[in-house]
């Protein structure tokens, strides 16, 4: 019998089949579950009320990151310094009473291993090719940088994940995205996936699984597939991946629970069986040159709303669809910003360098790079460096990246989601503009009026220190 | 969950369109870590309002809500079943219900009765004085008056709440099938079954 070529994608969904409905509905095994303080409180109450168990705890880590306040956890003793905001110390209170009672590993907000979701999962070698990921939030998909199946899911589906270990799930239809050719100087992970999102919108990967390939994101790190893959959610898909290669491997090889001996042999064999076959086919396909990528921005409250940073604030009038110019409208007007104006034109008041997409150690570096002996506009209030995890704090330190950071005028702080979504005190104040590294420019998103413009870690760092969006490639790296 | 079958008593004479998410459960209320005690903040602001239903003592503890057109509109928060619940409303009926919302009501065992406009013009009425009953089994809503309207329901969510099953034990009935495939997967990808901490 000869074989149907199947994609990544079919692969792994292939290797997690428990059951198939009649309706074509199938139970999925979930290797691992992430669980952070916001979505899984009611997750836990449930099963202590219907008297249930987690299943396998040993799939799960917890760990508290999207409340967590990003200034000192201990004092100058060594003593856990306590959350001032009652609300956020209690979701951390709740989850570090919840893991120890299910047998999850908690690490605690003061753990030198803590960090975000998402960052911590791939650090941690817990997050695998291959395998399939869960955790309650939408940018679970970063870990497809590593060739996993992965995505957000709600609190009713973290019970059943913690309940049953599985997910009843309908098969998505594959979407390749094919980026060839050769990048340009300062043209970033970041700026690559902000490109791709602008051309397929926010809703081109709706109902699908998007497949990145081409030579760009083959010689592109592991750092910088998680960038892309990070954002797979902003395009409208659940969850985005990258074949696992060499690369791969070598990033995966020696993390804390990565496998070692005969289980690693056994791994890296079928991680090298998941990539695509020949001839298999995706439902849709887009081709992307990556000579037409630019370092890009964000002008409006839409992911999809983004420019090279070359160009000009777009008006309404330029775009075909109806609803699509009252939107531009709506947006323009939140974000106070005339068509015409030249992106660079732009003043910010605020940088924020960190969230899941862009807070690795290789972010860090490239911010530093453009920082290097540099100082930080009169113009930017607020400039704060978060790193994703305390394990590339420490690795940033011991590279004296802190120094530079803070030499250049900005603030080195803890790891945690932090203005990502301004649920902690990390907030933009309402008619500020903010140069940002994560992921979303929603109205609000980075507290009640505060205006985003994303950004790739070594654009965020121009902006610091010229005070304006600034085209990277116009300041040269200090090394 | 607990099963139902039948779901009788006074019922909110409510009969409001369009009421979403955010009327059902204010945002401020998401920064809670149980499902309990939401039913305080369930339709906080309608409960403001001179002359409410929910606040009315002749309505105290209805198990039924009576509501208009496109009930549970909105955000996908699970929170508003979560308040219906909490507040001990297990049935709503309207005339029609976001998909989101019926499908975690369901998932919370809430049943969610449709029926056209005339029917719930009738029940509003009906509701002012007098208890309803809905009965599942027969697919029937009747009042102490002949009244009698049949709805339709999905039967594999009859199924469900009938027997009081969620969709996590309707999963563990399948326990079986779940342990032989970590059997399975032990042996062939024992790389992802069984994580081990090598290092600190
Ligand atoms: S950094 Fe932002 S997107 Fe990432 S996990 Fe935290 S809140 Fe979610």
């Amino acid at each position: 019998m000869t074989k149907q070529p199947r994609t990544l994608y079919q692969k792994i969904w292939d290797a997690h089949v428990v059951d198939t409905r009649d309706d074509g509905t199938c139970l999925i095994y979930i290797d691992r579950h992430i669980v952070h303080e916001v979505t899984s409180p009611q997750a836990f109450e449930a099963l202590r009320v219907s008297g249930r168990k987690v299943r396998r705890p040993d799939l799960h880590i917890a760990v508290p990151d999207h409340n967590v306040p990003t200034t000192a956890r201990r004092d100058a003793n060594g003593k856990r310094i306590p959350i001032a905001d009652p609300q956020s110390a209690q979701q951390l209170d709740m989850l570090e009473r919840n893991a120890p009672e299910f047998g999850i590993r908690y690490i605690g907000d003061a753990d030198r291993e803590q960090g975000i979701v998402h960052v911590i999962g791939p650090e941690q070698g817990f997050s695998l090719p291959g395998a399939t990921i869960v955790c309650g939030d939408s940018h679970t998909a970063c870990n497809g940088g590593l060739g996993a199946l992965a995505f957000g899911i709600g609190t009713s589906e973290v019970e059943h994940v913690m309940a049953t270990q599985t997910l009843l799930l309908k098969q998505s239809k594959t979407f390749q995205v094919n980026v060839e050719g050769t990048l340009g100087a300062g043209v970033s992970p970041k700026d690559v996936i902000l490109h791709i999102i602008g051309v397929i919108g926010t809703a081109g990967g709706t109902g699908y699984v998007i497949e990145y390939t081409g030579n760009v994101f083959r010689e592109m790190s592991i750092e910088g597939r998680l960038t892309v893959c990070n954002m797979s959610i902003e395009g409208g898909a659940r969850a985005g991946l990258v074949a696992p290669d060499e690369t791969t491997f070598a990033y995966v090889k020696g993390r804390p629970y990565a496998p070692v001996g005969a289980d690693w042999d056994k791994a890296v064999a079928w991680w090298q069986s998941l990539a695509s076959d020949p001839g298999a086919t995706y439902d849709k396909s887009v081709h992307i040159r990556a000579e037409d990528i630019q370092p890009t921005v964000t002008w409006g409250t839409s992911p999809e709303d983004t420019a090279p940073i070359g160009g000009v604030v777009p008006a309404p009038e330029d775009f075909a669809d109806a609803s699509k110019r009252d939107a531009v409208k709506h947006s323009l007007d939140y974000m106070g910003l005339t068509p015409g104006t030249r992106l660079t034109d732009i003043a910010v008041e605020n940088v924020f360098i960190g969230s899941c997409t862009n807070s690795r150690i290789e972010d860090i570096r490239a911010a530093a790079a453009i920082l290097k002996g540099r100082k930080k506009a009169p113009g930017v209030k607020w400039a704060i460096v978060v790193p994703g995890s305390g394990l590339v704090k420490e690795q940033a330190e011991a590279e004296g990246l802190d120094k530079i950071i803070i030499e250049a005028g900005l603030e080195w702080r803890e790891p945690g989601c932090s203005a990502c979504l301004a649920m902690n005190p990390d907030k933009v104040p309402s008619g500020e503009r903010c140069a940002s590294t994560s992921n979303r420019n929603f109205t609000g998103r980075q507290g009640p009026g505060a205006r985003t413009h994303l950004v790739s870690p070594a654009m965020a760092a121009a902006a610091a220190v010229t005070g304006h969006l600034t085209d990277v490639r116009t300041l040269s790296e200090n090394s | 969950m607990t099963p139902i079958s039948q779901v009788s008593g006074k019922a909110y004479p409510f009969g409001r369109k369009n009421v979403d998410t955010d009327v059902i459960i204010p945002a401020h209320w998401l920064k809670t870590v149980t499902r309990d005690g939401l039913g305080k903040g369930c339709l906080e602001s309608v409960k403001k309002e001179p002359g409410n239903v929910f606040t009315d003592p002749a309505f105290a503890g209805a198990p039924i809500l009576i509501a208009g057109d496109n009930f549970g509109c909105g955000s996908s928060r699970e929170h508003a079943a979560w308040a219906l619940l909490d507040m001990g409303v297990t049935c709503v009926i309207a005339p029609s219900f976001s998909d989101i919302f019926s499908g975690n009501a369901f998932k919370n065992g809430i049943l969610t009765v449709a029926l056209p406009q005339d029917a719930i013009d009738r029940l509003l009425e009906v509701a002012k004085t007098d208890p309803i009953s809905i009965d599942l089994e027969h697919q029937t809503v009747t009042t102490p008056f002949q009244d009698r309207f049949l709805f339709e329901i999905d039967p594999f969510r009859k199924h469900c709440l009938l027997n009081g099953l969620d969709e996590v034990g309707l999963t563990l009935a399948q326990d079986a099938t779940i342990s032989a495939y970590e059997a399975r997967t032990g042996e062939t990808m024992p790389f992802l079954a069984h994580p081990t901490r090598h290092t600190a």
